[in-house]
C-alpha cells in the first residue's frame, strides 16, 4: 500500500539489477520504493461519506409493498371468496386452472388434512400406494400473508402489480377457501388475514449456518 | 470491372487472386495444411474482440427462464460473462441507469436514496466467487448429458462494487436490525430476506463483472452479491433494501427454495452451498483414446476453500488426490487435474470435493437418505460419475429416478 511502482512496460525493460537496487531509472520510471509508507498516509474510512440523499416518506411508501407475517404492510380493504371468485376466473384461471388445480403455472389448491405436509413419514403412511399430491398453498405455505404479498407484487404474471387491495384480499380469500383453510364467508382484511392459521405453519426449520 | 486492391483488402487477408497467390506455399510442402497465415498480413485491430469462428462458445439448453454455462468448454476458473448462467423469474428488465435508484430504509437512522453514480463514489471492492442457482440439478439426465446439463448453473466471475457494510454504516443501520429484505425491479419484484451478519461479513452491491458494467441478464445496473450463497438470494436489478428485526417470509423462502426432508420437516434459509465438484473433461460428448488422459474438472464450496479433490477411476472403489490448480480461492471454482492412464477397458470416473470446514461431498444415496423421496431439487451436490465405454465414448452415469 502506498508504494510507488514503475509503469509495467518500463519495468520490463529495466535491467533487473536496477530494479533491485531501487536505483534511478530512466526519467518517468519512478522510484522502486523499499521503504514503509509514511505513517498516516491512508486516511481511515469516515463514519459517513455523505453520498446520496434522504428518502422522503412518499418515496418509501411507493416502493414499500412487502407484507409481513404479523400483518405489517397490509393496506386497508377487504375481500371474501365470493368477491375473489370472478377475479380469479378472469385474471388467473388461464394459467392456474379453473379450480386452482394448476396448468401452465403452479397449482394453488390441494390440501389433504391427513397428509399435510406432502412429504415425510406421516404423508408416506397416508399415501400408501396412491398418487403423490402436489406442493401447494394449502399444504406447504406457512403464512397466509405471503400470499397477499406475492399476488400483489408478481401476479397475474402477464400484468403484475395491477391489482387493487380489495381484489387481492378477495383472491387470497378464494384460494384459502378452496383449500378448505378458511370458511367461504370469511372476510379477510388487515386484521383477519395475519390470524389465519396455515396447515404448514410449523414444518419449517432454519438451516444452521 | 477492374478490381482495385485496397490496403484494407490486404490487411483483411481477403481471399481474392492476390490472396491466393500469397497463400501458395513457397518451396516444398508446408507442414501446416490449409492457409499459410505467414504470407499475408492479418486482420486489423478490432473495435471489439470476437471469439475465433472455430470456437463458438454456445450455451445449449436455453429455456425461457434459464440458460446454463457450458462447463465442458471452459478451461480456467473464470466464466466469460456472456456464458454466465442465467435464471430469471419474470424476464430481464431494461433498466435505464439514469433512472436507477436504490432505496435503503426500515431500521436505519437515515432512510437514503442512492443513484448509480452515488454507489460508484463509495470505496469499491472486488472479489472472485462462484454464483450458483439453488436448483442446479438435472431434471432428467440420460447417458447423453453434458456437464452443462448436469450442473451448468454455476459460474465464477470477478465482481466489483461497494461493500454492503459500507452502505449500512452510511445509513446508520440500527442494532436491532437482524435481517434485511432485498428487492429487485424486475416484473417479479423479486424479494429475499438475508441475515444482517452476511452484510457485515462479505456482501456486495455489485455494479461490475469481469471488469465491465454488469450485463442486463446479471442485474444491470446493480445487484446484491452474497458470496457462496444460493443464487436466488443474490437479487438482481436491486432497487430496495429494508432492514427489519425478523425474516420477511417471502414466497421464494417458503414455497420455493426450501428443502423438504425425510423426517417431515422442511429446511428453510438453506443459503450456503455445500462443497461440490464435477469432472468436465473427459465427459459426454468426448470420445477418448487409450493412453494418458488428464482428467479435469472444477470444485467449489460456499463454506470456504476447497482443500482436496479426490478422483476415482474405478467407480468409487479407490480414490487418489488430484492436483489443485492455483489460485485456489474461497467460494470460487477451483480447477483440479489428475493424470490417468486409460487401458481401454470400461471405466467409471468421478470426483469428490472436500472443503476447509472438513465437509466432504456426499453421494447421491446419502443425500437421498436425508432429503427423502420428495426433495425438490434445490441445494443438491452429489458426486457425479461418467462412464468411459470400451471404444472411448464417455457418457453420464444415470442415477435412479429421485422418487423411486
Ligand atoms: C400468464 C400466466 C399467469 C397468470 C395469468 C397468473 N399466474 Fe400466477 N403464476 C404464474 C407463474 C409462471 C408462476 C410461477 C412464477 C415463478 O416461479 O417465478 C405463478 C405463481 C403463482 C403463485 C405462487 C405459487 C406457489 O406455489 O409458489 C401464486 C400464489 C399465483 N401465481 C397466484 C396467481 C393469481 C392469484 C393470479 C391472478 C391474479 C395469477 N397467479 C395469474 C403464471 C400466471
Amino acid at each position: 500500500m502506498g508504494r510507488l511502482t514503475p509503469c509495467r512496460t518500463l519495468a520490463a525493460a529495466l535491467p533487473v539489477a536496477v530494479l533491485l537496487a531501487g536505483g534511478a531509472g530512466p526519467e518517468g520510471a519512478g522510484r522502486v520504493a523499499a521503504q514503509e509508507p509514511e505513517a498516516g498516509q491512508a486516511p481511515a474510512s469516515p463514519e459517513r461519506f455523505g453520498f446520496g440523499r434522504a428518502a422522503t416518506e412518499a418515496e418509501i411508501a411507493a416502493w414499500n409493498i412487502d407484507v409481513r407475517p404479523d400483518g405489517e404492510g397490509l393496506p386497508a380493504g377487504e375481500g371474501t371468496a365470493a368477491s375473489g371468485a370472478p377475479i380469479y376466473a378472469r385474471e388467473c384461471a388461464s394459467c392456474h386452472g379453473a379450480a386452482g388445480e394448476g396448468g401452465v403455472a403452479d397449482p394453488l389448491v390441494g390440501y389433504e388434512p391427513e397428509s399435510t405436509p406432502p412429504f415425510g413419514p406421516r404423508y408416506e403412511a397416508w399415501r400408501g400406494a396412491g398418487d403423490d399430491v402436489r406442493f401447494t398453498v394449502g399444504n406447504y405455505w406457512p403464512y397466509a400473508t405471503t400470499l397477499y404479498d406475492y399476488i400483489l407484487r408478481a401476479m397475474p404474471s402477464d400484468a403484475p402489480g395491477t391489482l387493487q387491495p380489495d381484489e387481492v384480499y378477495g383472491l387470497v380469500a378464494w384460494i384459502l377457501a378452496e383449500n378448505g383453510i378458511i370458511a367461504r364467508d370469511a372476510v379477510l382484511d388487515a386484521a383477519t388475514l395475519p390470524a389465519v392459521e396455515m396447515p404448514a405453519r410449523d414444518i419449517f426449520v432454519p438451516q444452521e449456518r | 470491372m477492374a478490381k482495385t486492391v485496397t490496403r484494407r483488402d490486404l490487411l483483411a487477408g481477403a481471399a481474392g487472386t492476390i490472396g491466393a497467390a500469397a497463400l501458395a506455399p513457397v518451396g516444398g510442402r508446408a507442414l501446416a495444411q490449409g492457409r499459410d497465415t505467414t504470407k499475408l498480413p492479418g486482420a486489423p485491430a478490432s473495435a471489439l474482440g470476437a471469439r475465433s469462428p472455430h470456437e463458438p462458445l454456445v450455451r445449449g439448453a436455453v429455456r425461457g427462464a434459464a440458460s446454463r454455462t457450458p462447463l465442458q468448454d471452459l478451461h480456467g476458473i473464470i466464466t466469460p460473462s456472456d456464458v454466465h448462467f442465467e435464471r430469471h423469474h419474470a424476464g430481464i428488465p431494461a433498466v435505464d441507469p439514469a433512472d436507477y435508484r436504490l432505496l435503503i430504509h426500515g431500521l436505519v437512522e437515515r432512510p437514503t436514496v442512492l443513484t448509480l453514480a452515488d454507489l460508484k463514489r463509495f470505496p469499491a471492492t472486488s472479489r472472485i466467487c462462484f454464483l450458483e442457482c439453488s436448483g442446479n440439478y438435472p431434471q432428467e439426465a440420460g447417458p447423453e448429458t453434458k456437464p452443462e446439463n448436469v450442473c451448468g448453473m454455476t459460474s465464477t466471475t470477478e465482481w466489483t462494487g461497494v461493500s454492503l457494510a459500507t452502505l449500512f454504516r452510511e445509513v446508520g443501520a440500527r442494532p436491532d436490525a437482524t435481517w434485511f429484505l432485498a428487492e429487485g425491479q424486475d416484473a417479479a419484484v423479486m424479494t429475499r430476506s438475508v441475515p444482517m451478519e452476511k452484510a457485515w461479513d462479505d456482501a456486495l452491491i455489485a455494479y461490475a463483472q469481469n471488469g465491465e458494467a454488469l450485463r442486463p441478464a446479471q442485474g444491470y445496473p446493480a445487484r446484491l452479491l452474497l458470496p457462496g450463497w444460493e443464487g436466488n438470494s443474490n437479487v438482481k436489478w436491486l432497487r430496495r433494501l429494508e432492514l427489519g428485526d425478523r425474516p420477511f417470509m417471502t414466497r421464494e423462502e417458503t414455497s420455493k427454495y426450501t428443502d423438504p426432508l425425510a423426517d417431515g420437516t422442511a429446511r428453510q434459509f438453506s443459503f450456503v452451498f455445500d462443497a461440490r465438484s464435477i469432472i468436465t473433461s473427459p465427459a459426454y460428448p468426448d470420445v477418448v483414446e487409450p493412453g494418458w488422459i488428464e482428467i479435469r474438472g472444477i470444485a467449489w464450496s460456499g463454506r470456504g476453500t476447497i482443500v482436496q479433490v479426490d478422483v476415482s477411476t474405478d467407480g468409487g472403489r479407490t480414490w487418489q488426490a488430484a492436483r489443485l490448480q492455483e489460485p485456489v480461492l474461497r467460494q470460487a471454482h477451483t480447477r483440479f487435474r489428475h493424470l490417468w492412464r486409460w487401458d481401454g477397458g470400461p471405466a467409471e470416473i468421478m470426483s469428490r470435493a472436500t472443503d476447509d470446514s472438513g465437509y466432504v461431498q456426499p453421494t447421491r444415496a446419502a443425500l437421498r437418505a436425508t432429503r427423502g423421496r420428495r426433495a425438490r431439487r434445490y441445494h443438491l451436490n452429489p458426486i457425479t460419475a461418467w462412464r468411459v465405454e470400451r471404444g472411448g465414448r464417455v457418457v453420464y452415469r444415470e442415477e435412479p429416478p429421485w422418487d423411486a
